[in-house]
C-alpha cells in the first residue's frame, strides 16, 4: 500500500449526503445515503455496476437531482444548484474532451467561463502550469485526436484541476487504459492528490484500485452503503457477507454460537467441529455467518502435529493453482463444502505431495475468522 | 453481371452525357452534333431572360435554405431532447414530409396559400392597400417547408451521435446551457447544418414541380427552361442544363465532404 505523506485528511467535512435518495421511475438507484466526505481525503465508491456508485457521484456533480434528502458542499445545500455553479469538477469515464479544441483550449475552458472574466494572460499562465503538472508542456497546441489514451486522460485531469475544485470527481477514469498504463496513472493520480491537497472522490469497480489508492472506501450494493471505512478496516473487519465477498476473497460458512468471551465467540460448524472467531459485541443472534480469508487458513498433512486450540477440518484437494508467490488450493470438505486456502510459496516448499486428490487438514487458528453482521 | 451493371449505368447516365455533349455543338440543332464550340454557353450567359431567371433561382434557393437551416436545426435540437410517443409522432411527420411527391406538395401549398390569401387579402387591402399574392414569398415558403425536413434529418443524426458527456463536461466546467450551446454543441454540429444548407439550396435551385405551382409571376431557371422547350430545344438549353447539373453536383459533393469531415473529427 502507498505510504501517505504530507497532507493528511483531517476531520473537517467538505461534503455531506443526508438521507439522499434517487429514484429513476420504479428503480431505486440510491437509497438513503448518509455519509461525510472529509477535506483532503481520497474516497472511493466501490461496487459492481448498478450498485448506485455512479448515481452518487452524479448527484454530487449536479447532473442528477436527489429525489429525497440533501447534499451539502461546504455546508451549503446544493439541491437547486446546477452543475455549472458547483465548486466541483469531474474527470469523465471516456474523458469527454472537446474534439474541436486544442489541448490548451480544453484545459482553459473552465477558466474562460468565469464571470467576471479572467485576464487572458492569467488563463494562459494557469493552463501552462496545469500542462506542466500532468507532464504535457509541449502538447498545448495538439489536437485531441492526436493524443494517446493515457495522454487524453491527463488532459482530462488537467482540465478539471486547473479550476481548483473543492472536490475532484473521477468516474472510472482508468477503465479504458491497459493494465500497465493504469498502474502508472494510479501512481500519478495519488502523487497529484497528495501535492494538491484536493479532495478526490473516485468511482470504481476495481477493488485493487480502490484498496491501493483510497484513504477510505465506501462499499455500495443495491443503492445502499454496505460499509464505509479504511481499506484495512474493510479487509479485516467486513461488516457483512456482501463486503467480505466483494473486498478480497473469503470462505463464508454458517454456524451456531456456542459461547462468547470478550471479543471472541466459539462457533459450532456443521459436522461437529468448533472454531473460535472474532465477534462484534451486541449481536444476539444464534445462527450466524463467519468469514475467513484464504491466507488466514493453513494446510497440514494428516500426520502433522496441530498446535493447541487450532481447529482441524479434513478436506480433499480439488485444484491446485500456482500464482507465483502463492499457491492457491481449492479443497472440498464433506461437511462444509468448498474451501479456498492460499499458502505462501515458502510454506509450500516445506510440504510434499499435496496434489489433486490428496486428503489434507485445513488448520484454522483462533481469531483467524470473523463473525459477520446481518445484512440489512 | 458486369454487363448488366454496365447497361444499368449507361441507361442512367447516357441521356445526361448526351445533353452535356450536345451543349458543345457548334450548329443550331439540339439533337445533332455539328462541330465543337462553347458558343451556346456564351449565348446562355448573355441571355438577359436566362440571367434574370438564374438570379431569381439563386435568391429563392438562398433565402429558403437559410430559413430551412435555422428552423430545421431548432427543430432537430428540440426533438433530441424529446422522448416517447410525442417524439415518434414528430419523427414520422418529418420522414413523411421527405417522401411526399413534389407534385402533392406543390398542389397542396398552392391551395393552402390561395385559401389563406382569400381570407386575409380583403382585410389587408382595407388596412394597408397591399395584397398578398403568389411569387417570391410563396416560393421561399414552399421550398423552405420541404427542405426543412432534410435539415432536421441531417442535424438530428449528428446530434444523436454527439457524446452527451461533452455537454455535461461543459456544464461541469461552469458553462450554462446557452454558453454550452455556443461553445460546444454548435461548433460540433456546424458541418451538419452546413451540409443541410447546401442540400436545401441544391434542392430549391433544381426544383421545377413545386415551383411551377407556387411561382406566380416569378420565373425560376427550371421554369424558364421548361417554357423554352415549348418553343423548341436549342443547344442553349443543353448548355444551361449542363451548367445547372455541374453546379448542383458540386454543391452535393461539398455537402458530403462537410458531413465526412464532421465524422472524422468525432473519432
Amino acid at each position: 500500500m502507498t505510504g501517505h505523506i504530507g497532507n493528511r485528511p483531517g476531520d473537517e467535512t467538505v461534503a455531506e449526503f443526508v438521507e439522499t435518495t434517487k429514484r429513476f421511475g420504479p428503480v431505486l438507484a440510491a437509497d438513503r445515503l448518509s455519509f461525510r466526505i472529509r477535506r483532503g481525503e481520497f474516497l472511493s465508491f466501490l461496487g459492481p455496476s448498478g450498485c448506485g456508485k455512479t448515481t452518487a457521484l452524479r448527484m454530487l456533480a449536479g447532473f442528477e437531482a436527489p429525489t429525497e434528502g440533501q447534499i451539502l458542499i461546504d455546508g451549503q445545500e446544493m439541491g437547486a444548484t446546477p452543475a455549472y455553479r458547483r465548486p466541483v469538477n469531474m474527470v469523465f469515464q471516456q474523458y469527454a474532451l472537446f474534439p474541436h479544441m486544442t489541448v490548451a483550449q480544453n484545459i482553459g475552458y473552465g477558466l474562460r467561463q468565469r464571470r467576471p472574466r479572467m485576464a487572458k494572460a492569467e488563463i494562459a499562465a494557469k493552463v501552462e502550469n496545469a500542462l506542466a503538472m500532468v507532464r504535457l508542456t509541449e502538447f498545448g497546441n495538439r489536437r485531441i485526436w492526436e493524443m494517446s489514451g493515457g495522454q487524453q486522460q491527463r488532459v482530462a485531469l488537467a482540465r478539471a484541476i486547473v479550476n481548483e475544485p473543492k472536490i475532484l470527481l473521477l468516474d472510472e477514469p482508468m477503465a479504458a487504459l491497459d493494465a500497465k498504463l493504469r498502474a502508472e496513472m494510479q501512481r500519478e493520480l495519488l502523487d497529484l492528490q497528495r501535492s494538491l491537497g484536493i479532495t478526490f472522490v473516485l468511482v470504481t469497480h476495481d477493488q485493487e484500485e480502490a484498496l491501493s489508492m483510497s484513504d477510505r472506501i465506501c462499499i455500495m450494493g443495491k443503492g445502499r452503503i454496505a460499509q464505509i471505512g479504511t481499506p484495512l478496516e474493510l479487509y479485516d473487519q467486513p461488516a457483512n457477507r456482501y463486503v467480505a465477498d466483494f473486498v478480497g476473497r473469503a470462505n463464508i460458512l454458517s454456524g451456531q454460537i456456542v459461547s462468547r468471551e470478550g471479543g471472541m465467540a466459539r462457533i459450532a460448524l456443521p459436522g461437529g467441529r468448533d472454531v473460535v472467531v472474532r465477534a462484534p459485541a451486541g449481536d444476539t443472534r444464534k445462527d450466524v455467518e463467519i468469514a475467513v480469508r484464504p491466507e488466514a487458513l493453513g494446510l497440514a498433512s494428516a500426520s502433522d502435529q496441530i498446535p493447541d486450540g487450532h481447529t482441524v477440518l479434513p478436506a480433499e484437494v480439488t485444484r491446485r493453482t500456482f500464482l507465483g508467490d502463492h499457491i492457491e488450493y481449492l479443497l472440498r470438505s464433506a461437511d462444509l463444502g468448498p474451501l479456498q486456502v492460499l499458502v505462501p510459496r515458502q510454506a509450500e516448499r516445506a510440504m510434499r505431495g499435496h496434489d489433486v486428490g490428496a486428503r489434507l487438514h485445513v488448520i484454522w487458528a483462533p481469531g483467524a475468522g470473523l463473525m459477520l453482521g446481518a445484512e440489512d | 453481371m458486369r454487363l448488366y451493371a454496365t447497361a444499368v449505368y449507361l441507361f442512367l447516365y447516357l441521356p445526361i452525357g448526351i445533353i452535356a455533349l450536345f451543349s458543345l455543338s457548334a450548329g443550331r440543332s439540339a439533337t445533332q452534333l455539328q462541330g465543337i464550340s462553347i458558343k451556346w454557353y456564351g449565348r446562355a450567359l448573355n441571355n438577359p431572360f436566362v440571367m434574370e431567371a438564374l438570379w431569381t433561382s439563386v435568391k429563392v434557393a438562398f433565402v429558403s435554405a437559410v430559413l430551412a437551416s435555422v428552423v430545421g436545426t431548432m427543430a432537430a435540437l428540440a426533438l433530441t431532447g424529446m422522448k416517447g410517443r410525442l417524439r415518434a409522432g414528430f419523427d414520422l411527420m418529418v420522414h413523411v414530409a421527405v417522401m411526399i411527391p413534389g407534385i402533392v406538395i406543390g398542389i397542396a401549398t398552392l391551395i393552402a396559400l390561395v385559401s389563406v390569401f382569400d381570407i386575409v387579402n380583403p382585410w389587408l387591402e382595407a388596412a394597408s392597400g397591399y395584397r398578398l399574392s403568389m411569387g417570391f414569398g410563396s416560393l421561399v415558403a414552399a421550398h423552405g417547408l420541404f427542405t426543412m425536413s432534410l435539415v432536421v434529418l441531417i442535424v438530428r443524426g449528428r446530434m444523436e451521435a454527439l457524446d452527451r458527456a461533452l455537454i455535461e463536461a461543459s456544464n461541469d466546467l461552469g458553462a450554462g446551457s446557452l454558453a454550452t450551446f455556443r461553445q460546444v454543441t454548435l461548433p460540433l454540429i456546424a458541418p451538419a447544418i452546413l451540409a443541410g444548407f447546401l442540400l436545401s439550396f441544391t434542392f430549391s435551385f433544381d426544383d421545377f414541380i413545386i415551383a411551377f405551382f407556387v411561382a406566380g409571376s416569378e420565373t425560376t431557371l427550371p421554369i424558364y427552361v421548361f417554357s423554352s422547350i415549348r418553343r423548341g430545344v436549342t443547344p442553349e438549353i443543353n448548355a444551361i442544363g449542363t451548367m445547372v447539373m455541374v453546379a448542383s453536383l458540386g454543391l452535393l459533393i461539398v455537402a458530403q465532404l462537410m458531413l465526412r469531415r464532421g465524422d472524422a473529427r468525432r473519432q
